[in-house]
């Protein structure tokens, strides 16, 4: 049987849409975990907590409030609005940036990890030789937690790549826009094309198992959680 | 109850309507008909002392855990495909299947301003979206397509569907405004016999085929008298007028 036109175009999305929200995630994460890592602030609780929410949260939960808050009366819809962007339901770009927040604990996490392991010595050592900020983060850091980084994009790709819930409420099925590939599972079974979702399910789990093997091959000390 | 000899009373009553045949039956029920099965069930437990034990669910995925031994003994689902596909698997007792409701199709907006004069609304073209229910899963969705084509707007609004898996995140689509309007179902917007809130327009059921609403006894629900008796129930006076309340049509 194999796969059809409209499984290849939503498993080209779902690899887009995974790619571009594990490069924004590198950028946006790092800052985070960097300050969590080293912050001795009241909000250091706050924030990671805030960030670790989608770890617990049903992501039907997640998708409802991000369906509200990006609408035509959400706030964050507003915004979109005014600014000219329009609304971003049932768009690419508003996958991107649920999947961002859905993810997020995946990258955040293992970098902050890293930095702390990382401890205060080295970038003391570092001043110490007048490097300065973005020095000591590039020649420093960066090659120090190089694993913890590396577990990030991994499981930052890969989770984006698994995400349902919150597609499923926001994105409206739209073929070529936001019909990843677990929607489209999901929409074989519910037709009951068992053959079809059949192929997709086990190229999915044949995909996660090489995903968990190279992490661990890469990593074998490093803790993932 | 203040004295123990009431509550011995209440056991020995509880004890003889149980010795009275008193069954339960577990009934797997589409999503859509949520509203009116509570209370078909409320009423079935006072008209016939059996007890019904409600699931509601996807009818895709009750489809797939019956044909994998999931408990069920009764199925209503949203179409009339999948209880035929289960008389084929042979997972039903033969000769059982009838259509339980007709389902109705509305386009629906939240503004109370935005459908005025019916289907023109779609000609106009002056929204961004307009959502229905996932064509090939969803029998409603099948519809919308028939009713959009039926109109010749077709080509004009494909460009702006979206889709929900099933009816019940279509008016969750329309009702938050995401999408400006859907054909969402009318027993989901309907209240004392009209449009409850928003705007909308009533599709005529000649626009469309039937959506038939199919009822099967399964397998596991063979022997089980209050199956049966369900199924008798759902065809009688006070169940049909619970489901014509929430705007269903009956089969005739």
């Amino acid at each position: 049987m194999g796969f059809s036109d409209a499984d290849l175009q939503a498993i080209w999305l779902t690899l887009r849409l995974a790619g571009l929200v594990t490069i924004l995630l590198l950028l946006i994460g790092t800052p985070i975990a960097w300050w969590l890592a080293r912050t001795r602030s009241r909000w250091k609780g706050p924030v990671g907590a805030v960030v670790a929410l989608p770890l617990v949260l049903p992501p039907t939960v997640l998708g409802f409030y991000l369906l509200l808050a990006m609408g035509p009366n959400g706030p964050v819809g507003q915004l979109t609005q005014a600014l000219g962007i329009g609304l971003l339901p049932f768009t690419f770009w508003g996958l991107v940036v649920a999947s961002v927040f859905y993810s997020m604990p995946f990258v955040v996490q293992p970098i902050q990890n890293a930095i702390e392991a990382l401890g205060e010595r080295p970038l003391e050592v570092a001043a110490t030789l007048r490097a300065g900020p973005w020095d000591r983060f590039f020649s420093v850091v960066l090659p120090l937690a190089r694993p913890g980084f590396l577990t990030a994009a991994i499981l930052g790709f890969a989770h984006t790549v698994g995400e349902f819930g919150v597609v499923l409420m926001i994105g409206g099925n739209i073929p070529g826009a936001t019909r990843v590939v677990s929607v489209q599972i999901y929409d074989h079974v519910e037709a009951m094309e068992y053959g079809q979702a059949h192929w997709l399910a086990a190229s999915m789990v044949v995909f996660s198992f090489l995903v968990l093997l190279a992490l661990y091959t890469l990593n074998p000390r490093q803790r993932t959680f | 109850m203040k004295t123990p000899g009431n509550l011995v009373t209440l056991f020995a009553l509880a004890l003889v309507s149980t010795a009275a045949g008193a069954e339960t039956v577990s009934v797997a029920v589409a999503a859509n008909f949520t509203g009116p099965m509570n209370e078909i069930a409320e009423a079935f437990g006072e008209d016939t002392g059996h007890q019904a034990k409600t699931s509601f669910g996807s009818s895709g995925k009750f489809y797939a855990q019956i044909r994998n031994g999931a408990p069920f003994e009764v199925f209503l689902s949203a179409d009339a495909e999948k209880p035929a596909q289960l008389v084929e698997d042979g997972l039903t007792v033969p000769d059982t299947t009838f259509t339980y409701a007709l389902g109705s199709l509305v386009l629906w907006s939240a503004d109370a301003e935005l459908i005025q004069d019916g289907p023109r609304v779609l000609g106009r073209n002056q929204f961004r979206k307009l959502a229905i229910a996932n064509p090939k899963l969803a029998p409603y969705g099948a519809a919308a397509i028939e009713v959009l084509e039926k109109l010749d707007v077709d080509q004009l609004v494909t460009p702006k569907l979206v889709q929900g898996e099933n009816i019940a995140q279509t008016y969750q689509f329309v009702s938050t405004g995401n999408a400006e309007l859907g054909f969402v179902a009318l027993s989901q917007v309907i209240q004392d016999g009209e449009i409850g809130s928003g705007s909308g327009w009533v599709v005529p059921a000649d626009m469309h085929a039937p959506i038939r609403q199919d009822a099967v006894i399964l397998a596991r629900g063979a022997e089980n008298p209050a199956a049966h008796a369900l199924m008798d129930y759902l065809q009688g006076e006070r169940a049909q007028s619970i489901i014509r309340a929430y705007g269903y049509g009956l089969s005739k």
